[in-house]
């Protein structure tokens, strides 16, 4: 009780942020955008109490005008500063997969509907910030750069918003958990190993001296068809979207088989080894199927397959 | 912290020109009054920190810059023989910000400089707080504080960062006055000033020596405001009484023993004249007053010769009632004790001028007719007034009387007086300054420093001391006119004082008005006046509490003002938006509330389901809503049929 009393009060919210994500559009209400002066700030009004001492025993009327608009600019820069990050609208955008060791992109769209502009935003994420501007009545997507370093389910932490806008004496920052999450694909292996060999009863149209896949003609194009076949030549030609059919391995149905690896190779190296492979099948327009402890998924080709096949490696044993 | 970089980035060549002309702002003044050497450094490290800037070349090292700290604090020290004092710190000042310059890298660099350059903008103050000096300063703030912004916003353009300043100092500009009244006021200083802090101001000497008051006659500086109620007396009546001398050596007039009263004793006749003076500081104790004062003002007390003297030196402007009479007659006992220092005259010097003195005393039956010969002398045997008199050697005052007969009023005063002791009468130099012109925009009379004069009294049996002014009679247009129309066209005056200049005059009379304003109002501004400031607007004798408490709270509610401005303007802008959530919130009160997840079609289905009766019309509300939100944009007739429906929708 006390743990949840404590979660949700001001302070802890102030120091750590929300602990659980939040789902939807996030609006920066007052109450959880703070605001306290930075470095700088500190020895601004250090700087200032000299000036106000000097006025005082140099009896400086114009000294003290200074030193108490200078003051006063402080407190208004406090209103300005707060003004600049709070009613904010942020809420989760896309986030495209990666394979483990890449960046992953999380998109944040940030909203400011009211009539003047944000400048100077940074979105702090594990210490490497992000600025961004938004104009007023505009929004603008910002892409938060995470390095995924493990297969699975990859979720931001605590961000923070923040800023130093207008005089930088001050910061108003808030802490956001987007509800935004990215798969991670297993990092393919660099192995030379090749693919393993279709399967025999299914192999029925390979041609001799196999491996090099010859051209044997067009069809029309399919929206699963890989880009890499497409007779971009032909298109040029405005010729309509054909696709390079080939011989050899190409109509082969091929199982990628957890079991097929050898023994001694551990639970992650399989699973990389079988992501190069859908990888490799893919591009060589393969028709391949994926069996895994417990599942498999039918011999097929084209993007959707080999995402339900990565997705399926990523997740697997999770 | 790898962010460090990331957050504390280097400067832009634009930002870095801004900077340096914010800071070119507030060491400028400064240049007038520092050693050249200093200008020449911070001239020469602003256009080498340029220069850097312009070809993306490194800094120096720090040795070098080591080396030039520690030659410029040896060429402070050297110049000023202290690197404590004001003079020398404000040089310390713009060494350190020059030399920061060099070793300016990041943004957080810059915010240093920005600092220092507020403060030293505040160290003009020391040597002027006039209009312009002021008008300087403000600007000055502007640039730096758009700095700031540049270095929190460096991606915006310098003309955004510009008026976001703008409008930082404009909106903290009420919060200032608030602050500048409220702010309890503590007299200064808090502690001892460097012995150099009221160097430089111009006014009368405590010692009189020829060529002491000429000199002060070419200052156009003003002394003093008057501010009289009613007429002011004629020009010939206007002697500001000022520093009494009673001992000469020959050469120097220095004032005797200083003995002090609480009491004025005189004998006047005559209506008294009532005013207020504005004294400007000139860091000495007198304070001025038409003769005679009969008043003495508060922290001042009276010596016998009618000397004014304030407890403490002038060093602020101080403002004083007080009540002359012009038609009087010194008091005094007839001591001879008291008016044997008015005998005393240096052995051996200026047997001439004794011999003739002697022989008018021989002559003449009274005191008066010795002092008329005098008087009789100086206007008959042709002696000009002059702001260049001759050098005059040893015997100085035979050389002017029987020499070169030209000089200024400190020559005949000194020679006056001189006279009547070798004749036997007790006299003295009293200076001070005569004349005073009004200020026809304003009805204050100014007196400048060109106005200062010397003339003497001297003591006549029955009637007590009595003024002679031996320059009236050598050259009465000084008495009626000034000094401009008494002295020959030549002479080096002040451009004020030549009367030819009728246009400038007009408009100098103007700016002194504006000048004189901003004195009494702004700088003016001490605690004193501050007590009635705030007793005229209901807070009656407050104790420091009460101010600081009502400063916190107009504060306070000023901001909340401000805030609340700012807000207003976070409405959402969108009108369609708001007819949309004003139509929610009508639900809502019904307890039918938007959830967060749920779009406009969704929860127009839901409620259309739940009120079957209204659900033609909350379909439309939906559509339309949609419709300009998602769609097309809106135009005015839809909006107007979106108002209409939302505004008659109830359930």
């Amino acid at each position: 009780m006390f743990q949840k009393l404590l979660n949700r009060s001001q302070l802890y919210l102030a120091f750590f942020g929300p602990r659980t994500p939040e789902p939807g559009t996030i609006f920066l209400r007052q109450n959880r955008v703070y605001i306290l002066p930075t470095r700088p700030g500190l020895a601004f009004g250090l700087a200032l109490g000299v000036m106000l001492i000097g006025s005082i025993n140099y009896t400086l009327s114009l000294g003290y005008i200074l030193t108490f608009l200078l003051a006063s600019m402080g407190l208004v820069a406090i209103l300005h500063t707060f003004r600049n990050l709070v009613h904010l609208h942020i809420s989760a955008g896309r986030v495209e997969p990666v394979f483990a060791g890449e960046t992953a992109w999380f998109e944040l769209f940030i909203e400011n509907r009211s009539r003047y502009e944000r400048s100077a935003l940074v979105l702090w994420h594990q210490g490497k910030p992000t600025q961004c501007d938004v104009a007023s009545g505009r929004g603008t997507t910002v892409s938060i750069p995470i390095t995924a370093g493990h297969r699975g389910w990859l979720a931001p932490e605590r961000i923070t918003v923040d800023t130093r806008f207008p005089v930088g004496l001050l910061r108003a920052w808030s802490y956001i958990r987007p509800d935004m999450r990215c798969l991670v694909y297993p990092r393919p292996d660099d192995g030379r190993l090749p693919l393993p060999e279709p399967s025999g009863n299914a192999g029925e149209k390979r041609v001799a001296g196999g491996g090099s896949d010859d051209f044997a003609g067009l069809r029309a194009y399919q929206s699963s068809d890989s880009p890499r076949h497409i007779h971009w030549k032909a298109a040029a030609r405005e010729q309509g979207l054909q696709t390079k059919v080939f011989s050899g391995r190409a109509a082969a149905e091929l199982w990628l088989d957890w079991n097929a690896l050898p023994a001694d190779l551990n639970l992650e190296d399989r699973l990389s080894r079988m992501t190069r492979w859908v990888l490799a099948a893919d591009q060589d327009g393969l028709r391949y199927g994926l069996r895994l402890p417990g599942m498999e998924i039918a011999p097929d080709a084209g993007e959707p397959h080999r995402l339900a096949c990565l997705r399926e490696l990523a997740l697997y044993g999770l | 912290m790898a962010s460090e970089k990331q957050s504390n980035p280097p400067i832009q060549l634009r930002h870095l020109l801004w900077l340096l002309a914010g800071l070119s702002l507030v060491v400028a003044p400064h240049a007038l009054r520092l050693p050249w050497w200093l200008n020449l450094i911070a001239l020469i490290l602003f256009v080498w920190r340029v220069y850097l800037a312009w070809g993306e070349r490194p800094l120096p090292q720090k040795w070098l810059l080591a080396l030039f700290v520690i030659g410029g604090v040896f060429g402070v020290y050297l110049t000023y023989r202290t690197i404590f004092g004001r003079d020398s710190g404000v040089a310390m000042l713009v060494l350190f910000l020059s030399l920061k310059l060099l070793e300016l890298h990041r943004q957080r660099d810059a915010i240093v400089l920005i600092l220092l350059s507020y403060f030293l903008a505040l160290t003009n103050f020391f040597y002027s707080q006039t209009l312009p000096t002021a008008g300087l300063m403000l600007v000055s703030a502007l640039i730096n504080t758009a700095s700031l912004v540049n270095f929190a916003a460096p991606l915006r353009t310098l003309q955004a960062n510009l008026r976001t300043a703008g409008v930082l100092l404009a909106q903290a500009a009420p919060v200032m006055l608030l602050l500048f009244f409220l702010f309890p006021r503590v007299q200064g200083p808090l502690w001892g000033l460097p012995q150099d802090a009221y160097s430089g101001v111009t006014g009368l000497s405590d010692s009189m020596s020829p060529g002491a008051i000429s000199r002060l006659s070419q200052s156009d500086a003003i002394a003093f405001r008057v501010r009289f109620q009613g007429d002011a007396p004629p020009r010939p009546q206007l002697y500001w009484r000022g520093p009494v001398f009673w001992e000469f050596d020959g050469r120097t007039w220095r004032p005797g023993d200083v003995r002090t009263f609480n009491q004025i004793k005189f004998e006047a006749t005559g209506k008294p004249y009532d005013y207020e003076v504005t004294l400007e500081p000139h860091n000495h104790n007198w304070l001025f007053a038409l003769e005679l004062a009969a008043i003495i003002p508060p922290n001042a007390r009276v010596t016998p010769e009618y000397m004014l003297l304030s407890r403490t030196p002038v060093r602020n402007r101080v403002r004083y009632a007080m009540r002359s009479y012009t038609n009087f007659t010194e008091g005094g006992a007839d001591d001879t004790d008291e008016l044997r220092p008015g005998l005393l005259l240096p052995e051996g010097y200026n047997p001439r001028a004794r011999r003739l003195a002697q022989q008018w005393a021989a002559q003449s039956t009274t005191d008066a007719a010795v002092a008329q010969k005098a008087i009789d002398y100086f206007r008959v045997e042709g002696f000009v007034y002059t702001l260049e008199p001759p050098l005059l050697g040893r015997d100085s005052v035979d050389e002017f009387l029987f020499g070169s007969k030209r000089g200024f009023c400190e020559h005949y005063a000194s020679s006056f007086v001189f006279l009547m002791r070798a004749a036997g009468l007790p006299a003295r130099v009293v200076t001070g300054y005569q004349g005073g012109e009004i200020n026809p925009v304003d009805q204050y009379m100014i007196v400048r420093q060109s106005d200062a004069h010397a003339w003497a009294e001297v003591w006549l049996k029955d009637r007590g001391w009595v003024r002679f002014d031996p320059t009236a009679a050598a050259s009465p247009v000084r008495v009626e006119s000034g000094v401009a129309a008494a002295v020959p066209a030549t002479d080096p005056l002040p451009l004020m004082a030549r009367t030819t200049l009728y246009w400038l005059r007009g408009l100098r009379y103007n700016w002194d008005a504006l000048a004189n304003k901003w004195n009494q109002l702004v700088l003016g501004y001490n605690p004193e006046r501050q007590r009635q400031f705030l007793s005229r607007i209901g807070m009656k004798e407050p104790s420091w509490e009460d101010m600081a408490l009502t400063l916190f709270w107009a504060v306070g509610a000023l901001l909340a003002l401000l805030l609340a401005w700012l807000l207003r303007r976070m409405k959402t802008a969108d009108p369609v938006q708001r007819l949309w959530l004003r139509f929610c919130a009508k639900l809502g009160r019904k307890g039918c509330v938007r959830a967060p997840h749920e779009g406009p079609a969704d929860f127009i289905e839901r409620t259309a389901g739940r009120y079957p009766a209204h659900a033609e019309r909350i379909r439309a509300i939906g559509a339309l809503y949609i419709a300009m939100r998602y769609g097309s944009r809106a135009d005015a007739q839809v909006l107007a049929k979106l108002r209409l429906l939302v505004r008659e929708f109830s359930v």
